[in-house]
């Protein structure tokens, strides 16, 4: 019915269409799996369903919250609304301070306490997440 | 006073972009397209200016003059001169200087070094560059201008983000832009290409040594500064698929296709159009890496605290440039591609496409990657962050055919390839490779199938690479680099499954045991430099068997801005690093000490260099 060139031609187009479909597939079903929320302890207050995948949470370090054990430390983050307990144990970055601005990644336990996988270091020292600035200035 | 020489020198800049490119409009549409020698005056002229006013904000930084609001805030009077200097560029205002430095820079060379161009071209490529020129010189001196004046003049500054007071990350920005304002002149001069229906295997060669150029720069600045990460950030590792990292590899991986295809282009006289895209897309994503570092846009580890409104100015005027890019594309481009009529399936070209299409692949990821958290949170005001394991996992699938391509791509020739030679050594390389994967996985307890395969390929294309550098049919640049590109991968790899890492909060005359090593915390030293505080710890790791070793990482407490930063202590060898790195904690006692084992790290950074030598021996031997 077809031409060989053509046929070839279909062929061709029909399988770079079906891998273009296959490959955004695979891109958005691998970054629904892999992405990581952002929450304020606030929001971690205020969900209905706790989640067991693993979150980022901002916020400042409380004052005085900071506990230092052999093989983890304890800490507070605040959004100055709520707080959560934190328990980490790894590497902590040197901007890591209490009532400075940091960023913990890992699971939530309950409603107020957290364990860590991860501290997340800022190379300023002035920068502070997005929502602790906000909920300062409502302040 | 050096600051509103500076700021004048900007202004004149501005004038002359205008009247550069009216001057060049109007040779072009003269009878005679003419090319004077008062063109090129008037483009030294406003390097010139431009060198003027870097060098006064370099004169600003120097001698501290506080009155000027950039030097105020990133500059400190006790910080070394070293500093002092790398200072210009490691804030917002100084780099975009930096980069406008190097725009005005490469116009000129470009002009001088393509004397035997036609004029046509040359007046348009000149006319692109001063328009991207021209955008820079306004958003500049109207939004991030360095020579704001201060009053009353402070008698200290701010000081420098003492994480930036580093030899690698001094260098790295300067290298980096090397390679972004390096595209900016690709296309330009592609631009002016299409428009002058001179696509053609000449203007290939012609602009083939600026992408080589660029490409070289931008490898070296993406590995300085994945260096400093290394040793810097204390994580030991050297790349995090973070936002601010992920926009210098998208450029990265458009260069490399374009450096690909620009060979067909050259040899084959086709993927014309193909070549063109990549040439736009290159310089889009350098000019929007800027914009993302810059906006504080990206949700990134590496943010530093800056100003959005910036942003929107440089993402309006990209904007633009697409737009005028892609209207040009179109309107001008008669579709007179040929497609050779001896186009073979199995050919160098085809082999290049390949590679263009993985990079490609690689690239949207990466893009898909950095760009979704962006408008997720414009979209539903939802925060997140796109991680490692979404970029590992779809990278590595198709690392593993990339990599089998990538073993057979070089050997084939152009136009078509007879396939019976090529058997007989591949039979054998693929019998070594299996049994030396083989031996490897049993030994390391790799579980997964991806790691295996990754193991499989990535020695394959070692041995193949191998074998090519004694063949005589392959490029001689291409074979370093190719040989040089396995051995990254390969020692990437190795360094991924096999690295070790060992983490404790301790007291000095601590002693710990984990694997079959014991960690030692001896002591403790206080000492004082001319701007920041030091505390060095004195560590031993003892193994069974082997000579213990000594570190001395240290903590150091910046005085301005008070800032601590950790300085990990590598020991390097050709086969391993080990790296200790501490921190502090609340109190001055309890440590938090990090030990890594890193295999074949040094081999990584060797591996880019020589891949980049490849690059650099291409430029010369032209």
């Amino acid at each position: 019915m077809f031409g060989k060139k053509v046929k070839l031609r279909i062929t061709f187009l029909l399988l770079s269409f079906i891998s273009l479909i296959l490959i955004v597939f695979l891109i958005i079903k691998s970054l629904e799996e892999n992405v990581v929320y952002f929450k304020s302890p606030t929001e971690i207050n205020d969900l209905s369903e706790l989640t067991k995948k693993k979150v980022r949470i901002g916020g400042m370090v409380k004052k005085d919250s900071l506990e230092v054990k052999a093989e983890e430390i304890n800490f507070i983050i605040t959004d100055f609304k709520n707080e959560i307990r934190v328990s980490y144990s790894g590497i902590i970055p040197n901007l890591f301070e209490e009532e400075k601005g940091v960023v913990a990644e890992g699971f939530i336990k309950d409603r107020n306490f957290f364990i860590a996988k991860k501290i997340l270091a800022k190379h300023d020292e002035n920068y502070m997440p997005p929502e602790v600035k906000r909920a300062l200035e409502n302040k | 006073m050096t600051s509103q020489l500076g700021h004048f020198s900007l202004i004149f800049s501005i004038f002359f972009s205008i009247f550069i490119i009216f001057q060049s409009l109007n040779f072009f549409f003269s009878k005679k397209i003419i090319f004077k020698s008062s063109l090129l005056s008037l483009i030294f002229l406003q390097l010139f200016f431009v060198i003027v006013s870097f060098l006064s904000l370099l004169t600003a930084f120097l001698y501290s003059d506080f009155s000027n609001v950039t030097v105020y805030n990133n500059s400190h009077t006790s910080k070394p001169l070293f500093y002092k200097i790398s200072g210009v560029w490691g804030n917002h205002e100084g780099s975009l200087l930096l980069w406008l430095l190097v725009l005005t820079l490469f116009l000129f060379i470009f002009v001088l070094s393509s004397k035997k161009v036609e004029n046509k071209y040359k007046l348009l490529t000149i006319v692109f560059q001063e328009i991207i020129i021209f955008g820079f010189l306004i958003f500049i001196v109207f939004t991030s201008n360095p020579f704001e004046y201060l009053y009353p003049t402070p008698n200290e500054g701010l000081g420098l983000n003492p994480i930036l007071q580093d030899p690698a990350l001094a260098i790295h920005p300067p290298i980096l832009y090397l390679g972004y304002v390096g595209s900016s002149l690709i296309f330009s001069s592609s631009l002016s290409a299409i428009i002058n229906n001179g696509v053609n295997p000449e203007w290939a060669k012609h602009i083939k040594s600026w992408v080589f150029t660029s490409w070289i720069f931008l490898t070296l600045g993406i590995m300085v500064g994945s260096i400093w990460a290394y040793y810097e950030l204390g994580w030991g590792g050297f790349w995090f698929w973070d936002p601010v990292e992920n926009v210098s590899l998208m450029p990265w991986f458009c260069l490399t296709a374009l450096l690909h295809s620009i060979v067909v282009l050259e040899k084959r006289n086709f993927l014309k159009k193909w070549t063109i895209i990549l040439s736009i897309a290159t310089f889009a994503l350098s000019m929007s890496g800027t914009f993302l570092v810059r906006s504080g846009i990206l949700n990134s580890i590496h943010t530093f605290a800056n100003d959005p409104s910036r942003g929107l100015f440089i993402l309006i005027f990209l904007f633009l440039l697409i737009i005028m890019a892609v209207t040009i594309l179109f309107l001008n481009y008669k579709s007179e591609e040929t497609r050779p009529n001896n186009f073979i399936l199995l050919s160098k070209e085809t082999a290049v496409l390949i590679n263009n299409w993985f990079m490609m692949f690689f690239l949207s990821v990466v893009l898909i990657g950095t760009v979704y958290p962006i408008f997720l949170e414009v979209l539903t005001n939802e925060k997140i962050s796109v991680g490692a394991p979404f970029y590992q996992k779809l990278m590595v699938p198709f690392l593993i055919p990339f990599l089998i391509f990538m073993s057979f791509g070089p050997r084939l020739r152009w136009i078509k390839n007879n396939f019976n030679k090529l058997n007989f050594k591949l039979i054998f390389i693929f019998i070594v490779t299996s049994l030396i994967s083989y031996i490897i996985v049993k030994y390391s307890g790799v579980r997964y199938l991806f790691s295996t395969l990754l193991i499989s390929s990535s020695f394959f294309l070692l041995f193949n690479t191998l074998v090519d550098l004694f063949k005589k049919t392959v490029q001689f640049p291409q074979k370093i680099s190719h040989f040089a590109f396995s051995v990254l991968i390969l020692s990437i790899l190795i360094n991924g499954i096999f690295s070790k890492e060992f983490n404790s909060n301790m007291k000095v005359g601590d002693e710990l045991k984990f694997m079959n090593k014991t960690i030692i915390f001896k002591s403790i030293n206080f000492e004082e430099e001319k701007n920041y505080k030091l505390l060095k710890g004195n560590f031993e790791i003892i193994e069974s068997g082997k000579r213990s070793l000594n570190f001395i990482p240290e903590i150091r407490i910046y005085n301005q801005p008070v800032v601590s930063t950790s300085e990990a202590d590598i020991k390097t060898t050709l086969f391993n690093d080990n790296f200790i790195v501490f921190t502090l904690l609340k109190e001055d006692e309890i440590f938090n000490v990090r030990y890594q084992y890193k295999p074949f790290m040094i081999w990584i950074w060797i591996s880019i260099l020589a891949l980049t030598f490849g690059g650099i021996l291409a430029v010369i031997k032209k």
